[in-house]
């Protein structure tokens, strides 16, 4: 794996750090991904996840210049809020919704008002994306005329880009969604197909894969996501990356396990800050041209530090302020950071 | 943030709890009460409400019904009232 251009004696092992050292599978990644604009394959990223952490600069520098030309230096923000929380008859083992656990999180539906309220207070920090989310299976009638009521008032206080994240679909509720003004549509992949079945046993990985085909099919935006630091082990989150590949999805959110109160996974430990960028730059060497947005459970796995880095190290978009259930970092401290790394953010482009 | 583990402190938002700050907002175990340094149970509790609202309430232990928003939450409980950054 390792091109030692200047093997070290014992001697000098201490100062033969990345300086003097390539790593194959990143000047393949050269080639392949930056030249040619080839996403790496599973193997490939396997490597790439197993690079030792005196090559993760050079690791995020590649995965910074893939994401520079393929993308350009442009950054997406986004907002997201629940119009339904907890109280989901599905059983996803990280999720502090799920009423089959005995989480805090008590249900609650918000109403319309404050929702506009919200659009518009996201819209002014130069979020370009509103994304409403309802912890369901799926979506009842109910919840369909709340979304359909919601879009309009929406649209009629504020410019902003509405997406929607309401769990599996019908192929009619795709169409209607499309057919609203929905533009891009969330379901996640969450983990890999070999894992899915340790993480969520209420529906199927073939399920999940349903709706996201339909999503797209029907010509919405698929952002499609990934949840890493639940136990899988490289291969899976290699495997999870090919997976989520595969799909081309428009946008891949990335989160990072942020373990619940009362969830399957709240003994989880939060994983390694190393491990969570080493992924970021995989991610973007998967997948060159797709929006890679910073998500949940970055403040803990990588704190400032880490997030500055993963900005510059493939990063492209992300989650202004609040997450659902928990607290991000505060909006300002994201906007001043783009302003200091010269990143532009992305301006809006109705797509009606 | 208004802590409502942290008894006798801020109250803004929350006329229940001056005096009757009970249990922990996060985890909702008994507080520690009083003026007191705070003893080590809810020092990480603590840390978490900086990252999550609270979501018991600090008089009764109701687990309150909270909004997150992209800039900010609301906490409401049933008996006491309600609760916001």
């Amino acid at each position: 794996m390792m091109i030692q251009t200047d093997v070290p004696t014992s001697d000098e092992i201490s100062t033969a750090t990345s300086a003097g050292t390539t790593y194959e599978i990143l000047e393949i990644a050269r080639e392949q991904v930056l030249e040619d604009g080839i996403g790496l394959t599973q193997s490939q990223l396997e490597e790439v996840l197993r690079l030792p952490d005196a090559a993760l600069p050079a690791a995020l520098q590649l995965a910074h210049e893939v994401r520079l030309k393929h993308c350009g230096e442009d950054v997406e923000v986004e907002g997201i809020i629940s119009i339904k929380t907890g109280g989901c008859p599905e059983d996803c083992h990280f999720c502090s919704q799920s009423g089959l656990f005995d989480s805090p999180v008590r249900g609650v539906w918000l109403d319309i008002p404050e929702l506009v309220k919200a659009a518009k207070e996201t819209a002014a920090t130069g979020a370009t994306e509103f994304c409403i989310v309802a912890a369901v299976r799926g979506p009842d009638i109910k919840l369909m005329n709340q979304i359909k009521f919601a879009i309009d008032r929406i649209n009629e206080a504020v410019d902003i880009n509405i997406a929607c994240s309401l769990g599996m679909l019908t192929q009619r509720q795709v169409d209607q969604l499309a057919e609203w003004g929905v533009h891009r549509y969330n379901h996640n992949l969450e983990t890999a197909r070999s894992y899915f079945p340790e993480v969520v046993t209420t529906h199927s990985y073939e399920e999940r894969l349903e709706t996201c085909t339909m999503v797209k099919s029907a010509g919405m935006e698929l952002c499609c996501g990934a949840l890493i630091g639940m136990g899988e082990t490289l291969e899976q989150r290699a495997e999870l990356a090919a997976q989520l590949a595969a799909l081309e999805p428009h946008e891949v959110p990335l989160n990072f396990l942020n373990p619940r109160p009362g969830t399957p996974l709240e003994n989880q430990g939060i994983m390694d800050g190393k491990d969570a960028l080493r992924a970021i730059a995989a991610f973007r060497l998967a997948m060159p041209r797709t929006v890679l947005r910073y998500a949940g459970g970055r403040e803990l796995t990588l704190g400032d530090l880490g997030t500055r880095e993963g900005l510059m190290g493939g990063i492209n978009a992300v989650i202004v302020g609040n997450y659902l259930t928990t607290l991000g970092r505060p909006a300002t401290a994201d906007l001043n950071l783009l302003v200091e790394l010269n990143m532009p953010i992305k301006e809006l482009q109705k797509t009606l | 943030m208004n802590r409502v583990s942290s008894a006798g402190r801020s109250t803004a938002g929350n006329p229940a709890e001056a005096a009757t700050a009970k249990f922990c907002g996060h985890c909702g175990e008994p507080s520690d009460g009083g003026d007191g340094p705070t003893s080590g149970v809810h020092l990480r509790c603590g840390e978490q409400l900086t990252l999550e609202p609270p979501r018991y309430c600090a008089a009764c232990r109701r687990r309150m019904k909270v909004q997150v928003t992209p800039l900010g939450w609301s906490a409401e409980c049933s008996r006491h009232g309600g609760l916001a950054p």
